[in-house]
């Protein structure tokens, strides 16, 4: 029996403790005068409720720690027979093990010792799954059995249900919590291990950034230097670049298609400029190495100005025109969802489209324009691709758009990618250096938030 | 076959109009059906309506009203909900513009010209004739800059002292004042729905406008400060000529020197406001304020 027909059962065991604790709860009625708290089907829902919830714990729980206990026991002749082996054999012995229950190796020239233990390992599952499936209808019956004989007129089903549902609500935010405390230190710890190799006024300050280290000890100069500060600049660059194009141009379509613009004119373009964002962004680094930033050079030359073939300016560009959207189509949103009665007591003083926008409209959309704007920027520094293809790789200090810089992401990318050792500083500092982001960002939101704070006006 | 489907529907439909007309002119004294009854015109009239027509779309809201409003007279417009009260006041200051499919056909004039016409600004028009609307809809800023948005955009004021004056003064005249004097730096929207309606009335006044619409001012409010309505009402009746729409007969009686009733889109009844609810003209406009209907 595999375990997957037991959570089959278990869907019909709890459809038929639905149905059996409404019925109970239309038979416990036995007076007129009485009546149910609550109505019969939350009796239903919480007789299932009582019969799913723990034994599909119980299954959850097997699914994930069994064939770690399994492996452990059929493993442990393998062992004691075998005394001296390192933690890398040990390892290997058990991926044999594995690979043979799976059947992917064939059984012939094994280790007998190996073998032994496959054919524990298949006796104690088929044991395990019985004991699986027996334990789970305990843990089915046994509270749903319970619950059903309290079920009464005046017992408060509605209020239990209502507190299993709000228990889930918390378990499914939790998730979301737990997943970026789980991100944050698996990149704190490896991030330990690299400042611990360089030190942290060195990363955080330093002007220079070369990862290559030196492989043998006589190789001359590349001694490896990890300075941050080129790297955030050209992040920061190209990002403002990109801002600076997109939350202008943004904001004025979204004026432009929420206030200005007939329903069947936004019915078009709205979804025309949301097209900009399904652009995969590889096409947009064709776009910036091949069309914009020889345009950009050959208009440098022009002026007599030197332009780089790779510029910051180029990757910025592309990259504003590529997050628009997610600045005119939220901002959009949240100005068309002003209330249309703020606008009617605007116009009713006398006040003219642009009076109106600038003095009711805006204020009153602010948070989800920041909104709007913070989604845009983060997508900025999040991106890569632009930037490999139209700003480069080498990490220049400078604040002239027109060369070529390189950005946080971009640099992560170029050290892990290829063979490389996992405790190199080489590799380590893209932990730190996905660190240093991750707090950035977090900066600008906190930033935002206190914005959005203190000019948000509030309207119900 | 077809075709005598088609004559025996105009058949019925002829008998059960002539029922209808003979229904009609037993409960009309005189007038035929389509003219308002009274006295819709006045001799010196601030604004002039005649023939006014709106649709929503293909829905017609209001039909062929003809109306006058004078020069310092409270005119009420009571009717049973949803028989175009609102959507005729807006039509005052052309509010209507701002709902796409509304349209309006006719002419209202104010001071002798066509509100209507393309040469016409809006926007001067509506600080010429505000609006106080039917749900509060305070800005949500600051009780102060609430008031003092109106005076702001029309450079009414040249100081910060002259804006304090007119802020303070407006809040008086909508006897907010004394509840509010010590927070006017709080939300506007943060009071309670009655001071809310009082704060739109104070933003209204303060842009000084020469004809003021109100669409049911006071029905979030309480007798108390209903009455400082009246009283502000009764008061701006110096300077500005006001169209009030109310629910409240009491009330149109107190405050309004004449009295329109309004029936399924169309003008019944204007009089005098004593005459209508004394001795109402039309039967339609008897079974309204006699309380049978509506
Ligand atoms: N924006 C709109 N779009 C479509 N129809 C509308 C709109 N506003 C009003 N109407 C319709 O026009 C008619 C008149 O509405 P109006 O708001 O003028 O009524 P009212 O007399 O003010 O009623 P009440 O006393 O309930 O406020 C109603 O039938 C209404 O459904
Ligand atoms: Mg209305």
């Amino acid at each position: 029996m595999s375990p997957n027909l037991f959570l089959v059962v278990l869907l019909g065991i709890s459809a038929l403790a639905y149905r059996q604790g409404k019925k109970k709860a239309f038979a416990s009625v036995t007076e007129k005068s009485q009546r149910l708290h609550s109505l019969p089907n939350y009796y239903g829902v919480l007789t299932a409720l009582w019969c799913f919830i723990p034994a599909i714990l119980i299954f959850l729980l097997w699914q994930l720690f069994s064939d770690f206990i399994l492996t452990g026991i059929a493993m442990q002749d393998v062992f004691a027979n075998t005394p001296h082996l390192s933690p890398a054999e040990q390892n290997l012995l058990i991926n044999d093990m594995r690979n043979m229950v799976a059947g992917v190796v064939s059984r012939v020239d094994a280790n007998p010792l190996v073998e032994q233990a496959v054919e524990r390992y298949l006796n104690i599952r088929v044991i395990s799954h019985m004991a699986l499936g027996v334990i789970m209808l305990i843990a089915a019956l046994i509270p749903g059995c319970w619950i059903y004989t309290r079920i009464k007129p005046e017992f408060r089903a509605r209020n239990h249900v209502e507190q299993i549902v709000e228990i889930l609500l918390i378990l499914c935010s939790t998730v979301a919590i737990l997943t970026t405390v789980g991100i944050v230190l698996s990149v704190l710890f490896e991030s330990i291990r690299f400042f611990q190799q360089v030190p942290l006024w060195d990363f955080l300050f330093g002007l220079k950034w070369s990862p290559q280290m030196a492989i043998r000890a006589d190789q001359a100069g590349s001694s490896g230097s990890f300075g941050a500060v080129p790297v955030f600049a050209g992040t920061f660059m190209i990002s403002g670049i990109a801002l600076a194009v997109a939350v202008p141009i943004g904001l004025m379509s979204a004026i432009y298609l929420s206030e200005y613009a007939g329903k069947k004119l936004r019915a078009v373009v709205k979804p025309l400029l949301e097209i900009l964002a399904g652009v995969p962004t590889v096409v947009y680094g064709f776009f910036a190495a091949l069309v914009v930033a020889p345009l950009i050079r050959d208009m440098g030359l022009t002026m007599g100005m030197s332009v780089s073939s790779e510029s910051a300016l180029a990757a910025g560009l592309v990259m504003g025109i590529m997050i628009i959207p997610f600045v005119s189509s939220l901002s959009d949103d949240v100005i068309n969802a002003v209330p249309q009665s703020l606008r009617d007591g605007s116009y009713g003083l006398g006040a003219t489209k642009s009076e109106t926008i600038k003095n009711v409209i805006i204020p009153a959309a602010l948070p989800g324009i920041v909104g709007s704007i913070l989604l845009a920027a983060s997508r900025a520094i999040g991106e890569t691709m632009i930037v490999v293809m139209a700003a480069g790789l080498s990490a220049n200090l400078t604040a002239n758009p027109l060369e070529a810089v390189t950005t946080v992401t971009v640099q992560i990318v170029t050290l892990l990618v290829g063979d490389q050792e996992f405790d190199s500083p080489k590799t380590l500092a893209a932990f730190a250096l996905g660190l240093l982001l991750f707090v950035t960002t977090l900066m600008l939101n906190v930033v935002a938030l206190y914005v959005v704070r203190k000019y948000r006006e509030e309207y119900e | 076959m077809a075709m005598d489907t088609v004559i025996d529907m105009a058949d019925t439909f002829g008998v059960g109009k002539q029922v209808h007309e003979q229904e009609v002119t037993k409960a009309l004294s005189r007038e035929d059906d389509s003219q308002t009854v009274g006295a819709p015109f006045v001799d010196a009239p601030r604004m002039v309506c005649r023939d006014v027509n709106v649709y929503y779309g293909e829905k017609q809201a209001i039909s062929n009203v003809s109306l006058d409003v004078a020069e310092h007279e409270v005119l009420a417009m009571i009717g049973p909900s949803g028989c175009g009260k609102s959507t005729f006041l807006r039509c005052l200051n052309r509010m209507n513009d701002t709902v796409d499919i509304c349209r309006v056909t006719g002419e209202i004039l104010l001071d002798g010209r066509n509100i209507y016409d393309k040469s016409v600004d809006v926007v001067p028009l509506r600080a010429q004739v505000g609006m106080v609307f039917q749900k509060p809809n305070p800005f949500p800023k600051s009780i102060f800059e609430n008031v003092a948005y109106g005076p702001k955009i029309h450079g009414l004021t040249n100081s910060r002292f002259e804006l304090q004056d007119i802020v303070e003064d407006s809040l008086k005249k909508a006897g907010l004042w004394d509840e509010v004097s010590d927070r006017l730096d709080q939300p506007g929207t943060g009071l309670s729905g009655g001071q809310q309606q009082r704060l739109c009335i104070a933003r209204a006044v303060a842009v000084r406008p020469e004809v003021i619409l109100m669409d049911e001012p006071c029905s979030a409010l309480d007798p108390i400060a209903t009455a400082t309505v009246e009283d502000l009402i009764t008061e701006l009746r110096e300077h500005y000529t006001i169209v009030i729409v109310t629910h409240n007969m009491q009330q149109a009686a107190r405050i309004s020197q004449r009295t329109a009733y309004f029936h399924l889109g169309r003008l019944i009844e204007v009089n005098p406001t004593d005459q209508v609810f004394t001795n109402p003209r039309h039967r339609l406009t008897e079974d309204y304020i006699t309380g049978r209907f509506g």
